[in-house]
This record gives C-alpha cells, sequence and structure tokens, in this order.
C-alpha cells in the first residue's frame, strides 16, 4: 500500500508536486499519466526517496518513508526506469542479481531467482544469462531492467515509462508479460507512461496528472466516459475515446450470447479492439465468438457502434 | 582533462612500442633492460673503443643495478603516493559534497602541468635538504596531476542513468562508489596511473642533481664531466625502463578496459 497525504514538492522556485494526496491499494495495478513535465516522474520518486518531500507525507504499507532507513527502503521497492541503466560492467545475470546480491540472499536462492526471471521475461536466448548489456537489443535491454526490478520479490515495484523505446509489438508483448507476472504474484506497481492505450490496457486505475496535481483518478472506463474537465477529456482521447474504449472492453462482455454467425470467430476474453479488427480484416460486420473451444454466441459490429457507456 | 587525454593519446602511439603486439610491449623492454644491466658492467672495452679519448669510459660509482633499483623505488614510491593522493582527491572532487572543489581541482591540475619541476626541486632542496627527498616530493607533485585529471575524467564519464539505476535499487554511497563507479572508471584511471609513472621515470633522473641516487647519476656526471658515454649509459638504461613500465601498466589498463 502506498499513500500519499497532502504531498508537495518543489525544486527552487518551480512548484512540481501541489498538496497531492492519493492512496493506492496493495495488490493493485496503478497508472500515472499526464503531459511531460506534470510531474509524473518526481512523484515515483519520492517513494523511494529519490526525491524528497518538501510537505506532506507519503507512506509504504502504513509507514511514512522519512523513517525508514534509506537503503533499505529502496532494496525493498522494485525499481525500472526509461534509461534502464543497467549495469555496463555487469553480465546480464549479474545485473538481474543485484538487490538479492544487496541482500545478501545465498548464491544457490540468487541463481534460482535469476534463472526463474530470465524464464518469466522470456529471455531465453541461449547464453544471454552471460552476456554484457551492450550486446542486447533495446528491448532485451528493457526486459532485463524489469527482471532486475523484481528481482528480490519486491511488494512494491515502481516503474517509470519501463517500456518507453520500444516497437509497438515489442511493446505490447512486454505489456502482456508484465500485466501476467502481476496477477500471479499480486505485486502493487505503480506505472508511469505518457501512453494512454499503454495506461488503459495496464491500469486497474489509472490518474491523469496535469500541473502537479491529479486532475481525475478513476478506473479506465470512468476517465473515458465521465472527464471531469476539458483538459482530461483531449488528454485521454478527445474523439478518440470511443476507439480506446473497444481496447478496454472485452467481446465476452458485448456479445449476443448463442447467437450464430460466420467467418473466422474471436475469443471471448480478446478486446473488442481486437474483434473490430478482424470483422474490418474479414470484412463481416458479425464473428463467431470462441470460450474454451467452444462457439458461444456472436459479436455484432452495430453493438459496438450503438453502445452507450 | 583534453590535455591529458590527448598526451595519453601520443603515448599509446608512441613511433614504435605502438605498433608492437600488446606481450611483445611487455617482454621486449623488459628483455633489453636486462640484457643493459648484464652487459653494460662489461662494456667498457666497447666505449673505450668509440671514445678513445675518455680516461674513465664506464661508469663504476656505483653499480648499474643499484642505480635501477633506487630509481625504480623512487618512481613506485612517488607513484603509490600520487595514485592514493590523485585518485583520493578524485573521488572527493565528484561527490555530491565535494563538487564545489571541482573548478578548483581542475585549475590546479591545468596549472600544475605548466610548473617546471626543476622549479619544484628549487623551492625544495631549502626545505628538504639534498638527497631523495625533494626529488620524490616533485615526482609526487608532478605524478598526483595525471591520476587526478583521469579520476575525475573517469568518474565523471559513468553513466547518469546507471548511477541513478544503483540508488534506484539501494546501494551505499561507499558500495556504489566500490561496485559500481570505480570499476567503470578504471580503464581512465589506470591510463593516469601509467602516465604519472612514465613521467616520473622520467623526471627522476634530475633528483641526481640534488643529492638523489638514480639512473639520472651517470647522464648528469657525464654532462658535467664532459663525458657522453656516462650519459648514453645512463639513457639507455633510462628509456629502457620507461618503456617495460610503459608496456606493464598498459597490459593492466587494457585488462580494466576490457570490463565493459
Ligand atoms: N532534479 C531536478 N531539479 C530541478 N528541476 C527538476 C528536477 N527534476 C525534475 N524537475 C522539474 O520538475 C518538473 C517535473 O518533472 P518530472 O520529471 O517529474 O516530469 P514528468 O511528468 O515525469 O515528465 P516526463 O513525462 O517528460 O518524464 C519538470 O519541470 C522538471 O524540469
Ligand atoms: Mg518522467
Amino acid at each position: 500500500m502506498i499513500e500519499f497525504e497532502h504531498v508537495g514538492k518543489r525544486f527552487g522556485e518551480r512548484v512540481v508536486i501541489e498538496d497531492l494526496s492519493l492512496r493506492i491499494d496493495d495488490g493493485e495495478f496503478f497508472v500515472l499519466v499526464g503531459p511531460s513535465g506534470s510531474g509524473k516522474s518526481t512523484l515515483l520518486r519520492t517513494v523511494n526517496r529519490l526525491a524528497h518531500v518538501d510537505s506532506g507525507i507519503v507512506r509504504v504499507d502504513g509507514r511514512d518513508v522519512s523513517s525508514v532507513e534509506r537503503e533499505a527502503l529502496r532494496r525493498g521497492i522494485g525499481y525500472a526506469i526509461q534509461s534502464v541503466g543497467l549495469f555496463p560492467h555487469r553480465t546480464v545475470a549479474e545485473n538481474i542479481a543485484t538487490v538479492p546480491r544487496l541482500l545478501a540472499w545465498s548464491d544457490a536462492d540468487v541463481r534460482a531467482r535469476v534463472a526463474e526471471l530470465i524464464d518469466l521475461l522470456r529471455l531465453d536466448e541461449p547464453g544471454i544469462a552471460d552476456r554484457y548489456p551492450h550486446t542486447l537489443s533495446g528491448g532485451q535491454q528493457q526486459r532485463v531492467g524489469v527482471a532486475r526490478a523484481l528481482a528480490a520479490r519486491p511488494r512494491i515495484v515502481l516503474m517509470d515509462e519501463p517500456f518507453g523505446a520500444l516497437d509497438p509489438v515489442t511493446r505490447e508483448s512486454l505489456q502482456t508479460r508484465l500485466k501476467a507476472i502481476q496477477r500471479d504474484t499480486g505485486t502493487t506497481i505503480l506505472f508511469v507512461t505518457h501512453d494512454m492505450d499503454e495506461a488503459f490496457r495496464l491500469g486497474d486505475r489509472v490518474a491523469v496528472m496535469l500541473d502537479g496535481g491529479l486532475a481525475q483518478v478513476g478506473r479506465p472506463l470512468d476517465l473515458l466516459h465521465r472527464p471531469v474537465d476539458d483538459r482530461v477529456r483531449d488528454f485521454v482521447g478527445g474523439t478518440h475515446a470511443r476507439l480506446r474504449e473497444l481496447a478496454v472492453r472485452t467481446v465476452g462482455g458485448s456479445m449476443r450470447v448463442g447467437d450464430r454467425a460466420d467467418g473466422e470467430p474471436v475469443d471471448a476474453a480478446d478486446s473488442l479492439q481486437d474483434a473490430l479488427a478482424s470483422m474490418l480484416a474479414q470484412r463481416r460486420d458479425r464473428l463467431p465468438v470462441r470460450e474454451r473451444g467452444a462457439i458461444v454466441g456472436a459479436i455484432v459490429l452495430g453493438d459496438l457502434v450503438a453502445r452507450e457507456p | 582533462m583534453r590535455g591529458v587525454d590527448a598526451s595519453l593519446r601520443g603515448l599509446g602511439r608512441a613511433p614504435f612500442a605502438g605498433r608492437l603486439a600488446p606481450t611483445l610491449r611487455i617482454v621486449v623492454p623488459l628483455t633489453v633492460l636486462v640484457v643493459l644491466l648484464l652487459v653494460l658492467p662489461h662494456s667498457g672495452d666497447w666505449f673505450h673503443a668509440w671514445l678513445p679519448e675518455l680516461s674513465h669510459p664506464l661508469y663504476t660509482r656505483t653499480s648499474f643495478a643499484a642505480l635501477t633499483l633506487t630509481h625504480v623505488w623512487l618512481v613506485a614510491a612517488a607513484t603509490a603516493a600520487s595514485v592514493i593522493l590523485g585518485l583520493g582527491l578524485g573521488i572527493l572532487a565528484t561527490r555530491p559534497s565535494g563538487r564545489s572543489l571541482l573548478p578548483t581541482v581542475r585549475a590546479v591540475a591545468v596549472i600544475g602541468q605548466t610548473f617546471p619541476p626543476v622549479a619544484v626541486l628549487a623551492i625544495a632542496v631549502p626545505l628538504l635538504g639534498f638527497g631523495s627527498a625533494p626529488i620524490l616530493l616533485a615526482l609526487v607533485l608532478y605524478g598526483v596531476l595525471p591520476v587526478l585529471g583521469q579520476s575525475v575524467a573517469g568518474l565523471e564519464q559513468v553513466p547518469a542513468s546507471t548511477l541513478h539505476a544503483a540508488d534506484g535499487m539501494g546501494y551505499g554511497r561507499w558500495r556504489r562508489l566500490w561496485e559500481v563507479e570505480l570499476p567503470l572508471a578504471a580503464g581512465p584511471i589506470m591510463a593516469g596511473v601509467r602516465l604519472s609513472a612514465i613521467v616520473s621515470v622520467g623526471t627522476a633522473t634530475i633528483g641526481s642533481a640534488v643529492g638523489a641516487t638514480t639512473l639520472g647519476s651517470p647522464i648528469i656526471e657525464g654532462l658535467i664531466g664532459n663525458n657522453p658515454a656516462y650519459v648514453v649509459q645512463g639513457a639507455l638504461l633510462v628509456g629502457a625502463l620507461a618503456l617495460s613500465v610503459d608496456g606493464l601498466l598498459g597490459a593492466v589498463e587494457r585488462r580494466f578496459q576490457r570490463v565493459r
């Protein structure tokens, strides 16, 4: 659990965070979005004390972070950043092992955990564990960065645009991995991004940060359907909002149960955006829906268009 | 520290040493040095044949082996002190609390190198007397500069994102220095150490002008007493020693550079 209570932060004259309060629950995937310079990274860093607050309190699991020994606090919180910051003089395995080593895990535990993470993040190119970061592709480096953040099984992980510089395909596969890992482990993740699609795909809740304050906090659909003002509306997508919504909803929730249709079926767990793409590709306005191998209903284009919030 | 970098690059490409394979750069000068030490004491006849007008064609006041040993000892002591001082100051100047020192440190390092070592001797002798002390002081003052410059340059070029990540992982300040910064700066630092040692090998010779026993003794005595044979004998040994040190420390430096 992460709590911000009336947090304020300034750099010199410039107020970067102003009277911000927020509570992130255990096991929640919480995403911060907002334009450049709105203070997202700074807010994230107040949690592991890479930035200290000028006023207010940040609590992790109920404890004021300023009362916890700094190194101990940081070793207990995972941290991944866009620039990755892998240690160039250490192999992939050594990089991943950083925090477990700082925590003085036994060699056997460290080795087992590294192997597990290499597997978990699909870093399965033969021999990759013993390679140095400069021999990896950008995508592989980001994976190692995420693996390093997760290595000591922290209950809280801070991620600052960890998939920043990746192509859409790699990015999406990493998002899917991360979301699955987070669900399986019940980790609390505070995630910063510029990318609205990423925010909606990953976040249980999303906060829009504007000028050092939270303009709106809510589930993705709340933000799409009931933006509190025009700035949030513009930021979450303007006229593209309905298209984004399709990415958040699943086929299962909008299908006509028991109906029939021709064509290549879509999966009930797929997003409506995937279903729409399939309809366009097949030039059909209805498609069969499959769930656990059986056809259970149909999805209809008219329903997607007409659907009221 | 551009100046240091440039002069280092110059040294790395020294006319013939630069083209030799790495192991040859150690083996050849060391072999030459050993052969010289074995042959020179018995080379009186050759020097007599070359310069028949000299009554004493071979320097015998102190054995060449003893001269080389004291010379090496002086250089080693000066280099060790330079590393401790230079690296220490370099680390200090790159800490958040010491950052205000950085411009001063840079300025001193640059100005210091324009200050001739002979002038240091001239100031040191009245204070420390004759012998090894004044030349040791001059060597340390001089040797500190490249180590300091390269330490600062090496520590400054560690990527900011790496340091940020290290902090975020929970490294303490000193542990970060030891496990992240120093390994990443080791290449440039070793380049500074090498330069410092080589400069010392050459500079130590003038110590003989103020009473230290070094390979400069035959050179200086030869210059004063108009005996070119002495000068040649001293110069040959100094040259072979400088190249040996360069080869050995160059190998260490390359090892560290491969760390990345
Ligand atoms: N160490 C610092 N010193 C001075 N100003 C800073 C510092 N760090 C951040 N700022 C300023 O604080 C403001 C917020 O920065 P922050 O990095 O939190 O924004 P952000 O929302 O993460 O932006 P981006 O999306 O571009 O990463 C910016 O105006 C930035 O210039
Ligand atoms: Mg940022």
